[in-house]
């Protein structure tokens, strides 16, 4: 246990950053959300060093649940993204505007 | 019942339960059984106020003041209005000659009303009437009144525009109840007034009282109920309603606007007496006002065709007479000639009705003529009812005419001779009315020669209905001279009888006995004088251009003054307020408002781009904020 | 993982190690989400991230998690992305060097740059930690990871337990309802295609439904 927790939490914040920046940037809607999944990774790490960190299971058990979360939010996601290219193939997330005012 | 005064709840409530009677079954009852109950109901009700005149009498002369509380009205504060009766020599006066005219005119407008559609309506608002009416001159507190006051305003509207599909009636009776309006609104001030100075609204509190209200505050209050007056009897300058208000039925212009309603501006004058006493400013006031009246309306009688404009100048003008002898303080004498006129007026109302039944609704004395072989009853008694008006003794209107102008005389030569000028003008144009009615060319010939699609029918004389009433009217025309005889206080009967209620209040007549015969002679000689004039100018001719002026035809152009200076600007200011208040400010700042709203929705638009990315950035964009919020709040 | 493998693990060294190797990976693999090109390598960099992630659950005796991670994410979510991306045939390559939205780019990293100072800067100076426990157990102690992991959501967390069963039957009907065509083409093609997209769905429940459970 020499890594203290700060590092670990440093790691988390950097990819949470590199997952939300990533996010605002790519037109890919696929990419996007890879990066929603590096964002909820970072959120996982952070949960499991606290876990560590306060000796306490709950943390682990939160990532759990996370990981749940994650499961149903792709399924539908990728449920959504192949109805949308069913109809227009090679779209981007720029393409999907018209619900614009 | 303590006492037979107490029958004096039937009256008025009899017409009110056949006005209840009539709103639940009146379509049921129908023609003419409604008209029948209605009759019957107001009749019960002149019963009731016969019993009440008696109990009356069985008491003592300065004890013949009752206030019966049915119940109380509006607690409110120290406000505490009861809806009682006062029963006095006064009011019952009023309620039996409101009870008998009415019952008469009841009956008769059972055959003149025979066939309209809306028969049961008809009897039901005049039942109503009859009710208001009597709440009016019974009541015993300025409240009371004024909710009479209302009703017979309202049911004086209502009949005008009794026939509301036709183009004029309407607009009529709209006129009648706005003019009417400007009157009250000086009646309730007044009442504001008394009320706030001395916090009660009864008569006989008020009266009690009156001795603490400052000279100014008695003027106010007198000028303000005058104004009442002023507008719902017809004077000047509020009198422009009441010739309109002929397009109601005949009779409802008999009984509301000529025998009861248009005088209950000189009841609240004779019933708050003792205030006026108090105020010299406000009898000369109405002294002036009366008398300009009754002349101007003479006038204006001189050149009317239709034969219920004349009459209707003609109402306005004795109206004139009444409240000028209340100017003179004569207020026996306004009641005495507010009784005659009653029976006169409304038996010549009745009389013209009877002719325009007869003739198929036409109303143009020039296309009369030659009726009195057709309608002999109605020819006498209108005739009984013109000698009346005209001042002819020993018909009943020289007796009243004569008692005001021998207060006017007293009261100043000047308010005496225009009021002669008036008799002499009234006998000419009732002459004229007369003789272009019933005598000469039976010129509706012609007029139905010339409408191809005219009744064509002969004139016929009215049903018996209609003829009771009239023989009745004319009756009561003769002879209702000798409620007051002059010359010896024991044969003034009226003037007794109400000498508990204005007792104190009448101005004594010091006049001579010789210069009062003289008077008297002389208001006779006016009289025939004016009628030879009228029967002399109109023999044989039908059109006199030099004695009907367009000015007088045209009422000296009031109406179109009136049109001018109030209907133009008030117009005028409506449009304004329509145009340039209701479109552009207030409009404005609803338009404004949806403008702002568009506005900022326009630029708000931008937001939304339709990018999820974008989207995106602003929940990181919060994200960051929160996280800069926790920062700065840790540190 | 076994619990004999842990002192080896403690040595300082190799932890140290463990966690720069580890998080080099983690690093590098995000990067490579965010710039790549072609989405098939994008999804093969957020494999390397997620084994990176698990080794660091290891590192930190979370080793259940780190088990579930690989199979559900590195398994069956990347499995599924690659599958959807060849499915719908997306796998060209993307212009990372133009951006459309203006001004969306530069935003993006001062936002990311800002969120991140701000993120360290409460780490590092601020102590955020109550230190309250939040009685769902200790994690260190006797017994086995899983054994207190399970212990853990099957007695203090057993109702959210039960409410994922539900999420994740919504998740299925609504995956099933979105692949599904409104009407059935007469065209075959389409017809074959919305069946790969049901049988995606499908795929995809199959798989998380065990690693939840």
């Amino acid at each position: 246990m020499t890594v203290s927790a700060g590092w670990y939490l440093t790691l988390s914040a950097v990819l949470f950053t590199i997952g939300a920046v990533g996010l605002l940037v790519r037109r890919n809607v696929l990419v996007m959300f890879m990066c929603v999944e590096l964002m909820l990774n970072a959120a996982n790490l952070a949960f499991v060093t606290f876990a560590r960190q306060l000796d306490d299971i709950g943390g682990q058990s939160a990532v759990f649940f996370v990981l749940v979360v994650a499961a149903a939010e792709v399924v539908v996601g990728l449920g959504i993204i192949v109805a949308i290219f069913r109809r227009r193939a090679g779209a981007t997330a720029d393409d999907l505007n018209l619900l614009k005012g | 019942m303590h006492s037979l005064v107490d029958a004096a709840v039937f009256v008025p409530a009899l017409p009110l339960g056949g006005f209840l009677v009539l709103l639940l079954a009146g379509r049921r009852l129908g023609d003419p059984w409604a008209g029948w109950l209605a009759t019957g109901a107001t009749t019960g009700g002149f019963a009731a106020a016969v019993v009440t005149y008696a109990a009356l009498l069985s008491h003592g002369g300065d004890h013949r003041s009752f206030t019966q509380t049915l119940f109380t009205w509006l607690p409110v504060g120290g406000l505490r209005v009861n809806a009682s009766l006062l029963i006095d020599p006064l009011s019952v006066t009023m309620a039996l000659f409101v009870t008998g005219v009415g019952a008469l005119i009841h009956l008769y407008s059972i055959g003149y009303m025979r066939g309209d559609p809306d028969f049961p309506k008809y009897f039901l608002y005049l039942n109503l009437f009859a009710f208001s009416m009597l709440a009016l001159v019974l009541g015993d507190s300025l409240l009371v009144t004024f909710l009479g006051w209302e009703g017979v305003g309202t049911c004086s509207y209502l009949l005008i525009s009794f026939w509301f599909e036709r183009e004029r009636p309407p607009a009529a009776g709209k006129k009648a109840f706005v003019t009417n309006r400007v009157g009250d609104f000086g009646f309730l001030l007044a009442m504001f007034l008394v009320f706030g100075s001395l916090g009660t609204l009864r008569y006989t509190e008020v009266f009690a009282h009156a001795g603490q209200l400052s000279r100014g505050t008695v003027t106010a209050i007198t000028l303000l109920l005058f104004l009442g007056a002023v507008g719902k009897s017809a004077q000047i300058p509020l009198y422009i309603w009441l010739p309109d208000a002929m397009e109601g039925p005949t009779p409802v212009s008999a009984l509301i606007h000529a025998a009861t309603m248009v005088t209950a501006g000189v009841y609240l004058m004779a019933r708050v007496s003792p205030l006026l006493s108090r105020a010299p400013d406000t009898t000369t006031t109405i002294a002036v006002i009366g008398v300009a009246t009754a002349l101007i309306a003479a006038t204006i009688a001189c050149a009317q065709d239709d034969i219920k404009k004349v009459l209707a100048y003609s109402t306005i003008s004795q109206l004139g007479y009444m409240f000028l002898a209340v100017g003179a303080g004569a207020y026996a004498a306004a009641v005495f000639h507010m009784v005659t006129h009653a029976f006169f007026k409304a038996l010549l109302f009745l009389g013209a009705g009877s002719v325009i039944h007869g003739l198929h609704d036409e109303q143009d004395m020039k296309r009369m003529g030659g009726l009195r072989r057709w309608m002999p009853v109605t020819a006498a008694t209108f005739i009984v009812g013109w000698l009346a008006i005209a001042g002819v003794p020993p018909f009943a209107g020289f007796w009243s005419k004569d008692a005001i102008l021998l207060n006017a005389y007293d009261k100043s030569p000047v308010l005496w001779a225009l009021g002669l000028v008036t008799a002499l003008l009234t006998a000419y144009y009732m002459s004229r009315q007369v003789h272009l009615v019933f005598f000469g060319r039976e010129r509706w010939r012609e007029a139905d020669r010339h409408d191809a699609g005219g009744a064509g029918a002969e004139p016929h004389e009215a049903p018996w209905t209609m003829l009771v009433a009239l023989v009745t009217l004319a009756l009561l025309s003769v002879a209702g001279g000798a409620l007051n005889l002059p010359f010896t206080p024991k044969l003034k009967v009226l003037e007794h009888w109400l000498h508990p209620v204005f007792g104190p209040t009448l101005r004594e007549v010091s006049v001579g006995s010789g210069l009062e015969v003289g008077l008297a002679l002389g208001s006779a000689a006016v009289a025939l004088l004016g009628v030879a004039l009228g029967l002399a100018a109109w023999r044989g001719r039908v059109e006199r251009p030099a004695l009907e002026p367009e000015v007088l035809r045209r009422a000296w152009y009031v109406d179109e003054a009136v049109s001018a200076l109030v209907a133009g600007p008030g117009t005028e200011a409506a449009e304004v307020l329509a145009d340039k208040v209701d479109a552009g400010t207030i409009d404005g700042a609803v338009n404004g408002l949806a403008a702002l709203v568009r506005g900022a929705g326009t630029r708000l638009r931008r937001v939304q781009t339709g990018y999820v990315r974008n989207y995106a950035l602003g929940v990181a964009c919060g994200a960051v904020l929160l996280l800069a919020y926790a920062v700065v709040r840790a540190g | 993982m076994p619990a004999a493998l842990a002192p080896v693990l403690a040595a300082t060294a190799v932890d140290t190690g463990v966690f720069v190797v580890a998080a080099a990976v983690i690093l590098s693999g995000a990067v490579g989400v965010v710039t790549g090109r072609n989405p098939v390598h994008c999804a093969l960099s957020l494999v390397l991230t997620l084994f990176g992630v698990a080794v660091l659950f290891v590192a930190q005796d979370a080793q259940f998690l780190a088990a579930v991670q690989v199979i559900v994410y590195a398994g069956a979510i990347v499995v599924l992305f690659l599958f959807v991306i060849m499915l719908i045939g997306v796998d060209r390559e993307e212009d990372v060097r133009a951006e459309p939205l203006r001004g969306q780019r530069p935003a993006a990293i001062a936002v990311g740059v800002l969120g991140l100072a701000e993120l360290l800067g409460l780490a590092r100076f601020h102590h955020w930690v109550t230190g309250t426990p939040s009685g769902a157990g200790a994690a260190s102690g006797p017994g086995s990871n899983v054994e207190k992991l399970a212990r853990s959501v099957f007695t203090r967390y057993l109702l959210p337990f039960e409410i994922t069963s539900a999420l994740l039957v919504i998740a299925v009907v609504g995956a099933v309802v979105l692949a599904r065509r409104p009407q059935p083409g007469p065209g075959g093609g389409d017809g074959a295609e919305a069946n790969e997209a049901n049988g995606a769905g499908e795929a995809a429940e199959a798989e998380a439904e065990p690693a939840s459970r």
